[in-house]
């Protein structure tokens, strides 16, 4: 439950799971995994009852040795839907061809096994699940190995495995699907030995998608695609305001539309709305079209973000709560100004804009719920459901449905969307009802990545390296008032405000930081790599600004600046020194190279970019990336997620890549007014380079997305001689 | 509501729908041909393209009652068509989906694009696909699972 994560005290699956296994004649062997969690009767001294779960399998191995793995987590994109049934097939020794992945319900036994919840975000899902969907194949390995050892009486340690086959020391053979039965009569191993890395045979490899197929031949059924019987779609009017309130409505008009069903006041995370119910999607919206609706705005602040940057640029002139204080903080003073830089910067507003537009499908029948949600947060989500038609989470069943990109919109801690689609359903109790977000409502709907304001003072040393750095950041707190509040806010500072600069691998000896987080009336959440969109942007300009003054090699001067311990990016930029060189060297006359770096979520990422101006904006011709994930689970999806992560860090640089309010409404609508890069936006080609390791995994899906910004206008700055520094890139 | 006859894939279909239906809400509500997709409702990512009489067309655009006679070509009839196969074959051989959402539209362009263009330079690519949003910006791998296509249907 969230309570784990709030306080901190995550699980320990090696300490606090069993596994348990179960043959029925249908199904052969069903390996699941609980979680023997403490309970209140535990506690007391009395035996623990046994839990009622779910069907909760992790590995299924069908008689015709087909062999499902479950995923328990969201695929939205990341790949987890094919890297984690790799991890657990490579121990198991399962023949890949007969693997087949599906996507796991909410449940206990699917929370992530460090945050708590069952989730995905902060990169976690191969660096958190690595370890367990390793055990659970090599378990489930040893269990079918003894059960062909048992039948030929021999030692289970004569017997290998490959390919779903356990191989004996006389040349017997046996199918894990014809041992499937006999396996699961097996006892579960307590401990297991797992694989010598180089023993892996998929682990490492580049292995393709497990949903590619579908996803070319329009056959994968995302969440928007769902259809039940008898359901209804509903869309609401939200308040122009965030916060608003409905104070009246006409629906006539709405309601002489054929097949409008229903118009009703709801009540939303802030503020209320009106639902409307139709047979068909495309007839709500109609309905909604043609509402009157008056709203009281008089108890909201409006907010504008003209107004609140010159706010946030007011407060950016005095410290904020220290987020860091490292050596001497008045080592500025003695540096003369001719010898120091003083930025500004300024961030907007971003929206996710998944590509699916957000929706989820739910019925109530009294006594239990039923819910279809491409959700990053199902723990969460399925509590706030129960909330909301007075269940208890167990009594929700929710099944988590393949999701058209996410980026952090499917991880909300208020589950706003799930919040309005249970009010709707429990008034339509028995009939399911699809709630959809047109793609204006999630442009306008807020959930942004929060605007923030940047000043930093820099003291250069005579060696030209920065001697003092006193760094304020201004923005919305991601997590006040959320229950993450209690972990990720310390000091006054949210963490996810400064990540990437507080925690930054430049050894910079005399460094303080400090934020701001005022209150706005615009609901923000992260979004792909979280804080590290804009300080890894302020600290790889500087940086690049400082080496360029010092007239020193933008990769020289970061290896310079970094902190011996720095590994992964050290390991990075001279990896991408080695693959770039030849063409940094060579670039025609009027492009120009820029340079980053950046770590986040313990991936090490550098980049260089070649980069020209075509019709005043950046053409980014070529991208290198050079990556240190510790162990590549799987390089061909760790080259999507670099390549793909790198188009999604272009839309801060976007001419049309920001959100702005005006008098607390958002003047954008849908993709004419915010706009993401299309293909002639995002570099031709990205080559991808992995620095070869044996670390333990780290994640793979936000750690491009802070290197790419800072490298363009690195670049830019070489071509036009100006810093950018306010964002969206309007003007070069 | 007004009766509608639309042949989608070489197949009559009837429907019943008010005349300002736009052609994708028609497959994905009426017919339940839910392969394309709804992304903005204003023509401005792609999700939804369709061949519309042989021509790339924003289905979301477009209302039932503007359709007259052209053919509807969608992204389930691709597999049988030598050009649909020959690309989504590459996409698959290449990797190129991550969320997938919008990779049908991509497809259809694609498809719309090598039917006319063979072998499309990389300027031709980028501006028959230039509408065609991909928020996990898969671009690099579609713009190679272009030309291996083209190089495919070549030989």
């Amino acid at each position: 439950m969230l309570e784990a994560l709030m306080t901190g005290n995550v699980l320990n699956l090696t300490r606090r799971s069993f596994l348990r296994v179960s043959a029925t004649a249908a199904s052969g062997l069903l390996v699941s995994l609980y979680l023997d969690l403490p309970s209140a009767a535990a506690q007391e001294g009395t035996a623990p009852k046994p839990k009622a779960y779910p069907p909760d399998a992790f590995v299924q191995i069908k008689p015709d040795g087909k062999i499902l793995i479950t995923v328990n987590r969201l695929e939205f994109g990341q790949g987890v839907y094919t890297s984690l049934p790799m991890l657990l097939a490579d121990e198991m020794d399962a023949d890949w061809s007969q693997v087949i992945a599906e996507l796991a319900p909410a449940a206990d036994v699917y929370k992530d096994p460090l945050f708590g919840i069952q989730m995905v975000g902060g990169s976690g899902s191969i660096a958190h699940s690595f370890q367990q969907y390793r055990e659970l194949g090599a378990k489930t390995r040893a269990m079918l190995v003894a059960a062909a050892a048992d039948q030929w009486k021999v030692a289970p340690d004569q017997c290998r495995t490959e390919a779903s086959v356990v191989h004996g020391p006389s040349r017997q053979s046996a199918k894990y699907g014809d041992l499937a039965q006999a396996a699961a009569k097996q006892p579960v191993p307590a401990t297991v030995q797992l694989k010598d890395p180089s023993q892996f045979r998929l682990v490492g490899k580049e292995v393709r998608r497990l949903d590619s197929r579908p996803k070319c031949d329009g056959s994968i059924k995302f969440g928007l695609d769902l259809d039940l019987p008898g359901m209804k779609t509903a869309v609401v009017a939200h308040p122009p305001v965030f916060g608003g309130r409905v104070k009246t409505f006409d629906d006539k008009a709405a309601r002489d539309i054929e097949g409008i069903r229903d118009v009703f006041e709801i009540p939303l995370a802030k503020g209320t709305g009106v639902a409307v119910v139709a047979d068909k999607f495309w007839t709500a919206k109609q309905g909604r079209d043609r509402l009157k609706v008056e709203w009281d705005l008089s108890a909201v602040k409006p907010a504008d973000s003209a107004q609140l940057f010159a706010e946030y640029k007011e407060l950016a002139h005095a410290p904020g709560n220290v987020a860091v204080n490292r050596g001497d903080e008045k080592a500025m003073d003695v540096i003369a100004a001719s010898n120091r830089i003083v930025a500004e910067y300024e961030f907007p507003y971003l929206a996710h804009t998944p590509m699916e537009p957000l929706n989820t499908t739910l019925r109530f029948d009294g006594d239990r719920a039923e819910v279809w949600a491409g959700s990053q947060f199902q723990t969460v989500d399925q509590m706030a459901i129960a909330e909301v038609v007075g269940l208890k989470p167990d009594q929700v069943t929710f099944h988590t449905e393949m999701a058209g990109g996410g980026f952090g919109r499917r991880a909300v801690p208020d589950s706003h969307v799930q919040r309005e689609a249970a009010v709707i359903a429990k008034r339509l109790r028995g009939t399911p009802v699809k709630l959809v977000w047109a793609r204006e409502d999630d442009v306008q709907g807020g959930y942004y990545r929060p605007m923030h304001v940047h000043r930093v003072e820099i003291g250069i040393g005579e060696d030209g390296m920065p001697k003092a750095w006193r760094h304020v950041i201004v923005g919305q707190s991601l997590v006040a008032g959320t229950p993450f509040a209690a972990i990720l806010i310390k000091n006054g500072v949210d963490e996810t405000a400064v990540e990437g600069t507080a925690d930054t691998k430049y050894a910079i000896p005399n460094f303080h930081v400090s934020a701001h987080h005022p209150q706005v009336n615009v609901p923000v959440l992260w979004w792909r790599s979280v804080g590290h969109t804009h300080n890894g942007f302020v600290m790889e300009t500087l940086v690049d600004e400082l080496a360029t003054r010092a007239k020193i090699d933008p990769i020289a001067y970061r290896l310079k600046l970094l902190s011996p311990d720095a590994k992964k990016l050290r390991a990075c930029l001279a990896l991408l020194e080695e693959k770039s060189a030849t063409w940094r060297n060579s670039v025609p006359r009027n492009h120009a190279v820029g340079i980053a770096c950046h770590e986040s979520f313990e991936t090490g990422v550098a980049c260089a970019v070649e980069v020209s101006i075509e019709d005043q904006r950046p053409r980014i011709h070529r991208a290198t990336i050079a990556v240190d994930p510790g162990v590549a689970v799987n390089p061909l999806a760790i080259e999507s997620q670099m390549q793909g992560g790198v188009g999604f860090g272009i839309t801060q640089l976007m001419a049309k890549g920001g959100i702005t309010l005006k008098d607390g409404r958002v003047v954008q609508r849908n993709f004419d007014g915010y706009t993401p890069p299309y293909i002639k936006d995002v570099p031709v080609a990205v080559d991808v380079y992995i620095v070869s390791s044996a670390e333990r995994p780290s994640g793979c899906g936000e750690p491009p997305v802070p290197v790419i910004s800072p490298a363009v206008v690195n670049a830019l700055a070489k071509l036009t001689g100006k810093r950018y520094r306010s964002l969206p890139l309007a003007s070069i | 509501m007004e009766t509608y006859n639309i042949i989608v894939n070489g197949l009559a279909k009837r429907v019943s729908v008010d005349p300002g239906t736009p052609l994708l809400w028609v497959l994905r509500e009426e017919l339940k041909m839910t392969g394309t997709k709804y992304g903005c409702g204003i023509a401005a990512c792609g999700a939804c393209t369709v061949h519309l009489g042989g021509v790339a067309t924003r289905s979301c655009v477009v209302p039932i009652s503007l359709l007259g006679s052209r053919p509807i070509v969608t992204i389930e009839a691709m597999a049988d068509d030598p050009v649909g196969r020959a690309v989504q074959d590459e996409w698959v051989s290449l990797d190129v989906v991550q969320c997938g959402y919008c990779q049908s539209g991509q497809i259809m362009s694609a498809v719309a694009l090598l039917k006319s263009v063979p072998k499309p330079t990389d300027k031709e690519i980028e501006e028959s696909m230039g509408g065609n949003l991909c928020r996990c910006a898969t671009y690099v791998r579609i713009r190679q699972a272009i030309k291996s296509a083209s190089q495919r249907l070549k030989t």
